[in-house]
């Protein structure tokens, strides 16, 4: 927080100029550009199957029905998706960040041998994703017999070097001064990171934390290669593969895709200014 | 170094010197830096360079999905994949897809921010509005679109009252996948670009103002130059992102190349030659032929930011 200048109040609120009239209007019709396929699932989903397929197609459905949800509780595995799209993204969220504080702060702030050799693997590792290099990542995974399992999920994803990054920059812009007082005072390094360096780092691991946890949640490549047991897919996975597999239907489809985006628009609603503010402080923006 | 707080009371202050300071991070740091990042490095090493040193391996071999009885045959496969116009179609759709995706994002979304950073009312609606299909899942966006597409049900020829063949003519698939990613993705560099422009002190923008420059002027001569360092990360993220396109163009199709095999991307292609083919070794050349492609396009960027710092701006 004390590291970046105060957040500037931009402006007082003001009266409607004509210029922000315009603005208004014109945000207002982007904005109905971009939710209208999302209100267009959503009236979908409230369609019967049958009216959902009628040609000429319509917005609002004639019959209000919550047929397709029901539907989609009684028969379907999606709580079950649900339950472990949970399970692997909680897990990879805490992984992530414990392992990618560490590992930024010992890059930023800590000296050993090989730091400058490690440093430079670790942001070739960049380059390497899943999308990259996913059959030899598979038969790794494969090797170390965690094929359709919940580690065989989550561990894979728990080396983003990109957090890595984000969090040693920020690191490096907090001053010396705070840490080299509390070293005099006869504090330990981990003391350090825990009560100095972890505190005044809360907007940069919300932010890394919550985009950890939308990637996660949304991760379809590497649950689609990694699991073939519809018991241990993810939302993304379960939705994609199974509910497709049966010849689509388009009502329960859009229902089960609603529920698939509802928790990250829940968490986005509560801590958007803290998303944006994370942006900012972590300087992925600022570079 | 487990200090008791009387040790700390008792203990005299010292006064502080460059040489303590530097003795304090020399002496324990060396010992602390590489536990702080020894975990993240065990999973780095397990999942991103031993993957990557395997894939070589396995690479100059004939290895099945099974991985017994894989026979050394030195560089067959990758004089098979230079030679292969399936690895070559591929490799094309997703450069295509990267060339439309890339300069739209980056425009779109630095227009939606300045809206969004001007308009002085509900701002948390606008940015909700902007950011919220990035919160679907890839599948959903593209199960979605693949509807809104669909040519007799669909509402994107409802609306716009056309008959276009959307996902099954090979003129209009890749767009239609297009666009789907353009909807679903720009929200991410939308936020980049709004928090950068909060990020511009208001001081400069109030001097502009008193010497008389318009709105437009003011865009040009300080937003824009403000935002150079932001637009060249938002362009790179998506270029490195969009290279690496599978499951919009995948879902879209119904896990099928598309029509004519318009939509396979270089992604598709490997797992293909992995998972259906049981091909791991050609699979893994073909991947390691990815990397360093991908590579070299970041190699290339550095290369030019580093060239563009020392030129003197």
């Amino acid at each position: 927080m004390t590291t970046a200048a105060p957040p500037v109040r931009t402006r007082p609120r003001r009266s409607w100029t004509p210029g922000q009239i315009v603005l208004t209007l014109l945000g207002t019709a982007v904005s109905a550009v971009f939710l209208a396929p999302l209100a267009w699932a959503l009236f979908t989903s409230l369609k019967s199957e049958t009216e959902a397929v009628e040609v000429p197609t319509h917005w609002l459905p004639d019959d209000w029905t919550g047929q397709a949800w029901k539907a989609l509780f009684e028969t379907g595995n999606i709580t079950d998706w649900f339950v472990n799209s949970l399970v692997v993204s909680v897990c990879v969220t805490a992984i992530v960040l414990l392992v990618a504080a560490l590992a930024g702060y010992g890059f930023a702030r800590t000296e050993f041998r090989g730091k400058g050799v490690l440093m430079g693997v670790v942001m070739a590792g960049l380059m390497v994703s899943p999308a990259v290099l996913g059959v030899p990542l598979f038969t790794t995974v494969q090797q170390m017999g965690m094929v359709d399992t919940y580690w065989g999920m989550i561990l894979p994803q728990c080396a983003p070097a990109a957090m890595v990054y984000i969090l040693y920059k920020f690191f490096q812009g907090i001053p010396r001064e705070l840490e080299e007082a509390a070293f005099i005072d006869g504090a330990g390094r981990w003391r350090v990171f825990f009560t100095i360096i972890v505190p005044l780092s809360r907007p940069s691991l919300a932010a890394v934390g919550i985009f950890t946890f939308i990637s996660s949640w949304n991760n379809f490549l590497w649950p689609y290669m990694v699991t073939n047991n519809p018991d241990l897919m993810t939302m993304p996975n379960g939705i994609a593969t199974v509910m497709n597999s049966y010849g689509i239907q388009w009502a329960q489809l859009m229902a089960g895709g609603l529920m698939a985006g509802l928790p990250l628009i829940v968490v986005f609603v509560f801590f958007q200014r803290q998303i944006v503010a994370g942006v900012a402080h972590t300087g992925l923006a600022g570079q | 170094m487990t200090a008791t707080s009387a040790e700390t009371i008792v203990r005299p202050a010292r006064a502080r010197t460059a040489a303590d300071s530097a003795g304090v991070r020399r002496g324990q740091g060396f010992q602390h830096g590489g536990w702080f990042v020894a975990p993240f490095l065990a999973l780095f090493a397990l999942f991103v360079i031993w993957p990557l040193l395997r894939g070589l391996y396995l690479s100059f071999t004939d290895a099945n999905i099974s991985g017994d009885s894989a026979n050394f045959i030195g560089r067959d496969n990758y004089s098979e994949a230079l030679k292969d116009p399936l690895m070559w179609d591929a490799l094309g759709h997703s450069a295509y897809f990267t060339l439309l995706v890339v300069p739209c994002i980056t425009v779109l979304a630095l227009l939606l921010a300045m809206l969004a950073h001007h308009i002085e009312r509900g701002k948390w609606l606008w940015r909700l509005c902007f950011f919220l299909p990035f919160l679907l899942p890839s599948t959903v966006a593209a199960n979605l679109w693949q509807w809104l597409f669909n040519p007799g049900t669909g509402m994107v020829n409802h609306v716009f009252g056309l008959e276009t063949p959307w996902l099954t003519d090979k003129s209009y698939a890749m767009l239609a996948v297009v666009i789907t990613t353009l909807w679903w993705t720009v929200g991410f560099s939308f936020l980049l670009y709004l928090a950068a422009l909060q990020g511009i002190p208001a001081h400069l923008y109030e001097a502009a103002k008193l010497d008389g420059a318009n709105a437009w002027h003011r865009i040009l001569h300080i937003t824009l130059p403000m935002l150079r360092n932001i637009t060249g990360l938002v362009i790179a993220l998506q270029i490195l992102a969009s290279l690496q396109v599978f499951d919009q163009a995948v879902v879209m199709q119904d896990f099928g190349p598309g029509p004519e095999d318009s939509t396979r991307t270089f992604v598709q292609y490997t797992l293909e030659q992995g998972f259906t083919s049981y091909r791991v070794g050609y699979a893994s050349a073909i991947s390691i032929i990815f990397f360093v492609l991908i590579a070299a396009v970041a190699l290339a960027r550095m290369w030019l930011l580093r060239n563009r710092e020392e030129g003197g701006r």
